[in-house]
């Protein structure tokens, strides 16, 4: 444990930290754009060429609105929210693998804040703890709706939890370790898994999108319904946290799908590239690679926000019961007996 | 024909109940089509008109700023008599009476005359019914195409007599028109 290597990693951290923050900034502004645009609008146009300073308008505006407290018995759990909520979004970046290795002054940096060996685990336990902060926040907001709203939210996310993890086993069978990292160099040397696994990734896919609660699984937070969910009673830059949250989440969720099915930070022709251009070319190539598979997915879950309808909540369950678990383990078998059959 | 099946829109369907078919019961299909609409409107032409810079384009027969005439001899034709005010159904329109001077023969032509008058343009959905309602011929909504310009403060949009009254140029402009005929 050197103090190059702790320089080394702060920096990584650092930067993992300011690019999700960045990126939830300019979520909210993409969602902006994206709904405009699929609504034949041209969207926020004000603020900076094209309204690119709107998020830095908004983070203004959140900052300096007033600080609402409802008339709770417990203000230390109303402001608790926000932050598990905020630092729970955040914290799950620490595995993601952004690249291969880069070479600086000589030394391998490996472009991952930590290459634990459970990162899997660790994502899924992290993401799970996601719902506390709706809770908590839900519960100590002393609002009927706030507090359905967080009912709803975790019994989606246990539903959802299971057909998840039960589809990420099959990818698990194949690669063999539960390292995000090992799983995409898996995945360079066979081919992405998502041509192996479409089905696993169909589930994940549905799934994370109920885990992020974003539409058509925005039950948690349904205007129609229930105001504004779990943030009803929420303004100011807490209400700012948990909106913030939700975008990081939507990044981090992208993330994981990138990495997990569409190769990671794999692209044709890393080997060539990394041989003959050196790996740091190849390592920024990789990133790129990575971000925009990103942007990808970010898109696809805007994209279905403004075509999907919100599910009914008994047609929620009825999925996540009824059909995608099952489907979860037959694809398990079908991958175990694959694997008997050719190995 | 019976009444029921009568359609004024042309655009009515005949709901049906019928049992979906798998595909449409796994969702993905349906999805799929869903997100292709969308996608579609991705690059379709924005409806958008970005006023204040682009203005909507208006008909030929558009009427709009309001304008209190004068009359041949410049003068004031509005008597203050609120029957405008009284037919505008956006209650738009107030305005304060005064009498007339003698000496102030030459400005107003009635006796009575209105010291304030004043239009809410953010009220006002120019319908034209104040003008119909003028017994005197003293407004008018006019030709210009100009628009309510847009401003930060609700007062800027309350038009006085200062914005309203047709400018005495135009009113020189016209009697000698009128004289010339
Ligand atoms: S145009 Fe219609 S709405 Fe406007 S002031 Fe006249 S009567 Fe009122
Ligand atoms: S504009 Fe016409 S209707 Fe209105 S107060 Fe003057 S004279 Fe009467």
């Amino acid at each position: 444990m050197d103090s190059v290597f702790i320089i080394e990693k702060s920096i990584i951290i650092v930067a993992v930290f300011a690019l999700t923050m960045l990126m939830a900034m300019y979520s909210t502004w993409a969602e902006r754009k994206v709904a405009a645009f699929l609504q034949d609008r041209v969207g926020p146009n004000r603020a900076g060429w094209g309204g690119l300073l709107q998020p830095l308008a908004d983070g203004a505006k959140l900052f300096t609105k007033e600080e609402f407290f409802p008339n709770t018995p417990n203000k230390f759990l109303f402001i608790l929210g926000p932050a598990i909520a905020m630092s729970t979004a955040l914290i799950t970046s620490a595995v993601i693998p952004w690249g291969d290795q880069i070479e600086v002054f000589g030394r391998k940096v490996a472009l991952q804040a930590t290459d634990i060996d459970v990162s899997i685990l660790y994502i899924f336990g992290v993401l799970s703890i996601g719902v506390y902060g709706i809770m908590i926040g839900a519960w100590a907001s002393n609002n009927k709706y706030s507090l359905m709203s967080a009912v709803r939210a975790s019994s989606q996310m246990i539903s959802y939890e299971v057909a998840m993890g039960l589809a990420m086993i099959s990818i698990l069978m194949m690669s063999g370790s539960l390292s995000l990292k090992d799983i995409t160099v898996m995945q360079a040397n066979d081919g992405w898994n998502i041509f192996y696994q479409p089905l696993a990734f169909l589930i994940f896919l549905i799934c994370s999108f109920a885990e992020t609660n974003r539409t058509p699984f925005d039950l948690a937070e349904c205007e129609s319904e229930l105001i504004g969910g779990y943030h009803t009673e929420y303004s100011s830059m807490k209400m700012g946290f948990y909106l913030f949250a939700e975008y990081a989440n939507m990044f981090i969720s992208s993330t994981i799908l990138a990495v997990v099915f569409l190769g990671g930070y794999h692209f044709p022709g890393m080997a060539w590239v990394n041989e003959n251009w050196g790996i740091n070319i190849g390592a920024l190539l990789g990133f790129l690679t990575l971000f925009a598979k990103i942007c990808f997915f970010i898109f696809f879950y805007m994209w279905v926000r403004w075509t999907i309808p919100r599910f009914r909540y008994d047609q929620l369950m009825h999925l996540g019961w009824k059909i995608l678990i099952p489907l979860a383990v037959i694809n398990i078998i079908i991958t175990g007996i694959v694997m008997v059959l050719f190995n | 024909m019976s009444i029921q099946q009568i359609s004024l829109s042309g655009r009515k369907m005949q709901v049906s109940n019928k049992e979906m078919s798998f595909l449409e019961r796994i969702y993905v299909w349906t999805i799929l089509k869903g997100l292709w609409t969308t996608l579609k409107h991705l690059f379709k032409r924005k409806v958008t008109i970005k006023y204040p810079e682009e203005v909507r384009e208006m008909s030929k027969v558009a009427r709009l700023q309001h304008m209190l005439m004068r009359d041949d001899q410049g003068r004031e034709r509005c008597t203050a008599c609120g029957l405008c005010a009284l037919s505008c159904p956006a209650e738009a329109i107030t305005m304060k009476a005064a009498e007339r001077k003698p000496e102030e023969k030459n400005l107003y032509r009635e006796e009575k005359y209105a010291e304030i008058y004043e239009i809410n343009m953010l009220r006002c959905i120019f319908c034209g019914l104040c003008e119909e309602a003028c017994p005197k011929e003293a407004i008018y909504l006019t030709t210009s195409k100009k628009i309510v310009a847009s401003g930060y403060k609700r007062e800027s949009f309350i038009y006085g007599k200062d914005k309203l009254v047709m400018p005495l140029d135009m009113a020189i402009k016209n009697t000698q028109s009128n004289t010339i005929q």
